[in-house]
């Protein structure tokens, strides 16, 4: 046990020198102006998908529920957070103290949203989960697109199309429909990006380490034995769901600071795939995998403009390659054997 | 009237959905996936049609037997080099594989086509029905579409009855184990389900692409998923169950794209599916299995 726990401090301390190293590494470029506009461009984001992808793998790997909605989390994190910083744009004038806040709305948003979609699909397993999952995430896209969101002297009106707000004169829109929420004032920075993103980690590491963490994984890997010692499964589901739904509102808000326009298109079911196949090429259930997967795959085909055509293409076929080499049982048989081979080879050197 | 035509307009689309659904639920109550790139099947059947019948100018019955000789090969191909090596593998990392052959082929499309949307006209260029001294008309594809899905049925209900193909099926599906041991040969039959599914799938997107004329690589994804959502309506694995499944669910699509909203019609489709396994997750003809420990 002892051995154990002194591992996973090792590891854990890796992954946190890890994002501890890049911020270092980017300060240094800043200073002496080794850093290109496109890549200063880049370093929200980067922490954006980082957030993204090990909120999923929490779903995906720790909690093994195929989700294809994440981006609709995103989105609901995203707006929420977007509306409020619009709605508080004169009365906190602090650009960091609104964000905090907003981060903080966004992610209840989403994990609100988080629980009322876990209760109903949780009961579903397998690949039934995963459309539903899908089909959440449609939804939320198709009714942002439709939502029309503005305020005046009498409060805040809420609608399906821009005349049905009935706003007075001095009325303001804030979400418009199918065109989202314009103007967010842009305070994303880098910083705070890290900080959220050894925010997320040590959230998602921690639980993943503790009692809770491991009632998840026993579930994953084997519900009835799981539920025959007495693990309540419904309980620790929501919980890696609610809470890796709750970082994706997280990320979707850290997304809306940082680019001028935000609307529901965004945030489909492309997105939701990227975000798994960050997942997938880091290894499922690796968190520092998908780390450093989501900061190659979004770093590269920026920097690597001409391979951009060939990008998707690329996705999908490395998508499937890794499935079959990972998970086909005949490549397992022949990785075992390989590995038996190298031992043995081993012993006889010994 | 308008009524009426509507939700004509929704047996159409309801046909369409049928018949995709249809390559879906034997895929699904044979090889136990979610064949997720079945929609993009169908998107590439439209563009092999396209491309015989828009730009080659060749007629149409050509374009027709080209879409469905390339669809049943590309299925074919796919079930050999994607999910035949995973069979037994964890549902998870079949379902990502397929998401990945989805993503393959609209990729492989947009590199070859590019991106602009392409204006597909319809294969079927007859006068349309005028009843009720021409106040209501259907048009031609309406028509052949509705005959075309019951066609489908009828003869796909007789394969899997009468003939010993069609029996090796319904016991692959059953038990995958027992129908070893009696001597099917499962990987032929599978493939064979696969072949089928997307011959019906080049089908599908011909009269889907001749009813909507716009055609781009990624029109295959919506109805693919809305086509899935018709299965599982139906009873996943049921022929009947995905024939009125798919035509329920054009006609709900329709009427909340008529009298709801139009940009609300895919939410109002998908909250359709989550009540179904919600309130009855077998489906309407689906049979209950329950779980062996």
């Amino acid at each position: 046990m002892k051995e154990t726990k002194r591992k996973q401090l090792i590891n854990n301390s890796i992954t946190y020198s890890l994002v501890i190293a890049f911020w270092l590494v980017v300060q240094v470029l800043t200073a002496t102006g080794g850093l290109s506009n496109q890549l200063k461009g880049l370093l929200v984001p980067l922490c954006m998908y980082v957030i993204l992808a090990v909120s999923l793998n929490l779903t995906v790997g720790i909690s093994g529920e195929l989700s294809l909605g994440h981006a609709g989390f995103m989105c609901v994190g995203a707006f929420s957070g977007a509306f409020f910083s619009k709605l508080m744009a004169e009365s906190i004038a602090n650009d960091t103290l609104r964000l905090v806040i907003a981060l903080v709305i966004g992610a209840a948003a989403a994990a609100f949203f988080g629980i009322l979609i876990g209760i109903p699909v949780l009961r579903l397993r397998g690949d039934y989960l995963a459309i539903v999952t899908l089909a959440f995430g449609e939804i939320i896209k198709n009714v942002v697109n439709v939502l029309y969101v503005g305020t005046d002297a009498n409060g805040i009106h809420i609608a399906m199309s821009k005349k049905g707000l009935n706003l007075l004169e001095d009325g303001q829109v804030i979400i418009e429909g199918a065109k989202g929420i314009a103007k967010t004032p842009r305070a994303s920075t880098f910083n705070i990006g890290i900080i959220l993103v050894l925010i997320t980690l040590f959230i998602v590491l921690n639980l993943i380490n503790s009692r809770t963490g491991r009632a998840i994984m026993a579930i994953r890997d084997n519900r009835i034995a799981a539920e025959s010692v007495g693990i309540n499964i419904t309980k620790y589901k929501l919980m890696a769901f609610t809470i890796s739904a709750s970082l994706a509102g997280v990320g979707g808000v850290l997304y809306a600071h940082n680019y001028a326009s935000l609307a529901g298109k965004s945030f489909d079911y492309n997105m939701s795939i990227l975000i798994l196949v960050y997942v997938v090429l880091g290894g499922i259930g690796n968190i520092r995998g998908s780390m450093i997967a989501a900061v190659v795959l979004t770093a590269l085909p920026e920097l690597l403009r001409s391979f951009s055509t060939y990008r998707m293409l690329i996705y999908a076929i490395v998508l499937i390659a890794m499935m079959l080499f990972t998970s086909a049982p005949s490549a397992i048989a022949f990785r075992e054997r390989l590995m038996e081979r190298f031992k043995g080879h081993k012993k006889e050197v010994a | 009237m308008s009524f009426l035509s509507c939700l004509i307009s929704g047996i159409s689309l309801g046909s369409v959905y049928a018949i995709i659904a249809l390559g879906y639920t034997m895929v699904y109550g044979i090889a136990k996936m979610l064949n997720f790139a079945h929609g993009d099947i169908i998107m590439v059947g439209a563009f092999a049609a396209f491309t015989v019948v828009n730009t080659m100018g060749l007629p149409t019955g050509l374009g027709i037997l080209t879409a469905v000789v390339i669809c049943t090969i590309l299925g074919v191909t796919v079930e050999r080099i994607a999910y035949k090596p995973l069979r037994g593998a964890s549902s998870l990392a079949v379902l990502i594989t397929a998401i990945g052959v989805s993503y393959l082929l609209q990729n492989l499309v947009l590199l070859i086509f590019g991106p602009t949307p392409k204006k597909f006209t319809s294969v079927i260029d007859l006068p349309p029905l005028q009843l009720a001294g021409g106040q209501l008309s259907i048009s031609a594809v309406t028509i052949v579409t509705v005959i075309t899905c019951l066609a489908v049925i009828v003869a796909l209900t007789t394969f899997i009855n009468k003939t010993k193909m069609g029996q090796a099926m319904l016991a692959v599906s059953e038990d995958r184990e027992a129908a070893t041991l009696m001597g099917i040969n499962v990987n032929s039959t599978i493939a064979l389900t696969f072949a089928i599914g997307s011959a019906l799938a080049a089908v599908a997107g011909v009269l889907f692409c001749s009813a909507y004329d716009n055609l781009d690589p990624y029109i295959g994804s919506m109805p693919g998923i809305k086509a899935f959502v018709a299965a599982v309506f139906g009873g996943i694995g049921s022929i009947p169950g995905a024939f009125i499944g798919g035509i329920v669910l054009g006609i709900i699509e329709q009427l909340a794209k008529r009298y709801i909203s139009d940009q609300l019609s895919n939410a109002i489709v998908f909250l359709v599916l989550i009540l179904v396994l919600l309130i009855r997750p077998t489906g309407l003809f689906g049979r209950k299995i329950s779980e062996k420990v």
